[in-house]
């Protein structure tokens, strides 16, 4: 008991020892150092700009069923969000969806005929915007567009549809003595944005990319980080030296591993700050879970990193390996293409990715407000994925040259 | 006499096949403990596989060997703790700095605490590198690599320490310097087996062994291979030695000739008269070639000469096995 005990310390410093060494390796490569840190950066900028153009001045048709000066007074400053701009104003909603059959439109802004009378009895008022998710960068821009809009014309309109109007806005027929209280008008929830997405199931926004995106780079970064450090050692004969030490090889993968997984964390929370702070990305969920969820998710990457390493003699051949996993990663896990749109045996191939399951354990806790434990299928199946390829790498990692 | 050293290497029969290539075939050999054994041989002889057999990092083809009581390649990982070894290529890490290597090395063999920070000393202060302990060592010269890796290899105080072309590439200030810390390590009761290519070097060595083509092709005390080649040496001595070493060459009597100075010094082949004898015979047949007034005698073989033979093909054995 005593001698297993000294023996599991001993190996934990071992462990420690290859750990330490892999921080201050990866602190002193400019190159690694960039690649992790700049990836993130680079990712999200990429695709949240590409989103941020796509979300000015969708065409728009207006279903004004209301056709009240606040109800104008809404188109107005819809249009004054820059999201949407009107091209054409209709009176049924049946009209704006031909408009949008045809594409000539990509969004039916449907103002109901209550408008005016719900808004003023503080039940709070409700437009739907049917989005055309066919094509799903305009969908996506229309949900980012949507979500938060209600508040926004809330704000804007509070001063018109309140009592403390301006003297400009002051001749509206608008006085909270009669309309209700005050505090009805400017709650942010005044005024509801029900996004309704057309032609398309699943629904994709950019808030829907960023957690993806967190996976994607996961992806892309952990297993090549782990695979690199590994073939670098053999390229550079400094695997001969370790090979010759006590130290087993279950202790160089785990000790290769333990860095990479607080790497990952950090990647994690780069995209989750900048997607908070530039595109405004919620998070609506346990970051606690997440970081759990991410933790197996970065394990099974770092655990496949360990498996390419093995039949990889040169960093280039890891890297070649890392995007033939990488690919069908992107395309087959949900993250570019709805995942229930996909032709049957794509899904099953992507049950198979540990991205389509981290993608759903992301955009779960993250937009749904999901907890992990209702996750657990998903996370499980991640668990599974890294178990066996880290049975793997302990069969094919050996304390051998040649 | 060899009963009364305990050997610390046995090997019986190594061999490894690389596809088609013989890398080492048969090699039977015994290092002795306390031995500076050198293992010498022209470049792809089979000195590194053989090293990395011993040490059970390459699966031998055939055969075995017996490590510090320690069957090999089963027992390979129990005889890790015991074992420095100093590989052919720099293999620490460069963007670690030195002291940081020596850590890492110290703590992989399972130092801790003051142990380790007194062997880290230590091995900084012997090998001379307490001054760079800050420096990466990517930014090291040749020789201060070299003893950065022996300092590595040794920071655990190894019982057996190999050494493969430790010194290869290194200025003959640091070559000298390195052998002097490895008598003083053999002194300590350290067992090295190193390899090398400089017969400077190997001259220093308890015991050799050289391999040609992956087989053994000489075993035994630099002077005792030397002394299998007494009679065997003639230096000539003539005006235009060049040309001289140049009609000799082909000569029945001359295994190989190489000027040395003012002096051309020849191996004679195994078939030619004694020295005396074959010393006349070369100064007739200079005369007879027109060169003035040349002479000849019997030289004293060097361990070249013995190396020289041995890519030649011969065989020699120098005392007990």
């Amino acid at each position: 008991m005593k001698g297993l005990v000294a023996r599991l310390a001993a190996s934990l410093r071992r462990i420690l020892a290859i750990a330490q060494k892999e921080l201050i390796q990866l602190a002193r490569d400019r190159l690694s150092l960039g690649f992790i840190v700049g990836i993130p950066s680079l990712q999200l900028m990429l695709f949240g700009y590409a989103i941020n153009l796509d979300v000015r001045n969708v065409p728009a048709a207006v279903v004004d069923q209301a056709e009240s000066a606040l109800s104008r007074r809404l188109v107005g400053e819809l249009e004054a969000t820059r999201a949407f701009r009107v091209r054409s104003v209709v009176r049924s909603e049946a009209g704006a969806i031909r408009l949008l059959e045809r594409s000539a439109v990509g969004v039916a802004v449907v103002i109901p005929p209550d408008f005016d009378r719900r808004l003023y009895r503080g039940r709070g008022a409700e437009i739907s915007l049917l989005a055309d998710a066919s094509n799903p960068t305009v969908e996506a821009a229309v949900t980012a567009a949507g979500s938060g809009l209600g508040a926004q014309l809330a704000a804007r309109m509070a001063p018109f549809a309140s009592g403390q109007a301006t003297a400009a806005t002051r001749a509206l027929p608008l006085g909270r003595t009669r309309y209700g209280p005050e505090s009805d008008m400017v709650r942010p929830d005044a005024i509801r944005v029900a996004v309704v997405p057309f032609y398309n199931p699943e629904r994709r926004t950019p808030v829907f990319i960023v957690p993806g995106l967190v996976g994607v780079i996961l992806t892309m970064t952990m297993m090549l980080m782990t695979a690199l450090a590994v073939v670098r050692e053999r390229e550079r004969g400094t695997f001969e030296f370790l090979i010759a030490t006590p130290v087993r090889r279950t202790e160089v993968m785990l000790g290769k591993i333990l860095p990479y997984l607080a790497v990952g964390h950090v990647q994690v929370a780069i995209v989750l700050t900048l997607g908070a702070v530039l595109f405004d990305v919620p998070i609506r969920g346990s970051l606690a879970e997440l970081a759990v969820g991410a933790a197996v998710f970065i394990a099974a990457m770092l655990t496949l990193g360990l498996v390419i390493s093995s039949p990889a003699r040169t960093q280039f051949q890891a890297v070649q390996m890392a995007f033939f996993f990488f690919l069908p990663s992107m395309l087959l896990s949900g993250f570019m293409f709805p995942f229930d749109a996909m032709p049957e045996p794509a899904q099953w191939i992507g049950e198979l990715l540990p991205l389509t399951h981290f993608l759903r354990i992301a955009r779960g806790i993250l937009l749904k407000g999901a907890s992990l434990e209702s996750l657990l299928g998903e996370v499980g199946a991640i668990a599974l994925f890294a178990v066996a390829t880290l049975a793997i790498a302990v069969r094919t990692f050996t304390k051998r040259i040649g | 006499m060899s009963a009364a050293i305990p050997a610390v290497i046995e090997a019986r029969g190594l061999t490894r096949r690389f596809g088609a290539l013989l890398a080492v075939d048969g090699v039977d050999l015994e290092v002795r403990r306390g031995e500076v054994f050198g293992c010498l041989g022209p470049n792809g002889s089979g000195k590194s596989t053989l090293m990395r057999m011993l040490l059970g990092l390459l699966e031998p083809s055939a055969g075995s060997a017996r490590v510090l009581d320690l069957e090999i390649p089963r027992d390979a990982e129990r005889l890790r703790p015991s074992v420095g070894y100093m590989t052919q290529r720099f293999s620490l890490y460069e963007e670690l700095t030195v002291a940081e290597n020596l850590r890492f090395a110290a703590q992989i063999f399972g130092l801790s605490g003051r142990r380790r920070r007194e062997r880290i000393d230590a091995v900084l202060a012997d090998s001379g590198l307490a001054r760079y302990r800050g420096a990466r060592a990517g930014a090291l010269s040749g020789g201060f690599r070299q003893r950065l890796a022996l300092a590595a290899a040794i920071v655990h105080e190894p019982s057996l320490l190999v050494l493969d072309e430790p010194t290869a590439g290194v200025d003959p200030q640091s070559r000298r310097e390195f052998w002097e810390r490895l008598f003083e390590l053999a002194a300590a009761g350290a067992t090295i087996l190193v390899s090398t290519h400089y017969m400077d070097e190997a001259v220093r060595c308890h015991r050799l062994c050289m391999l040609r083509d992956g087989r053994r092709a000489a075993l035994g005390a630099p002077a005792e291979l030397v002394r299998a080649l007494e009679g065997r040496v003639v230096e000539v001595r003539v005006g235009h030695l060049d040309a001289a070493i140049a009609r000799l060459a082909d000569a029945p009597e001359v295994a190989s000739i190489t000027q040395l100075g003012e002096t051309a010094h020849v191996l004679l082949a195994p078939h030619a008269p004694p020295a005396a004898a074959a010393a006349d015979a070369l100064r007739r047949r200079l005369e007879a070639l027109g060169f003035p007034s040349p002479s000849a005698a019997p030289g004293a073989a060097t361990l070249e000469d013995v190396f020289v033979a041995l890519l030649r093909g011969e065989h020699l054995e120098g005392g007990p096995r």
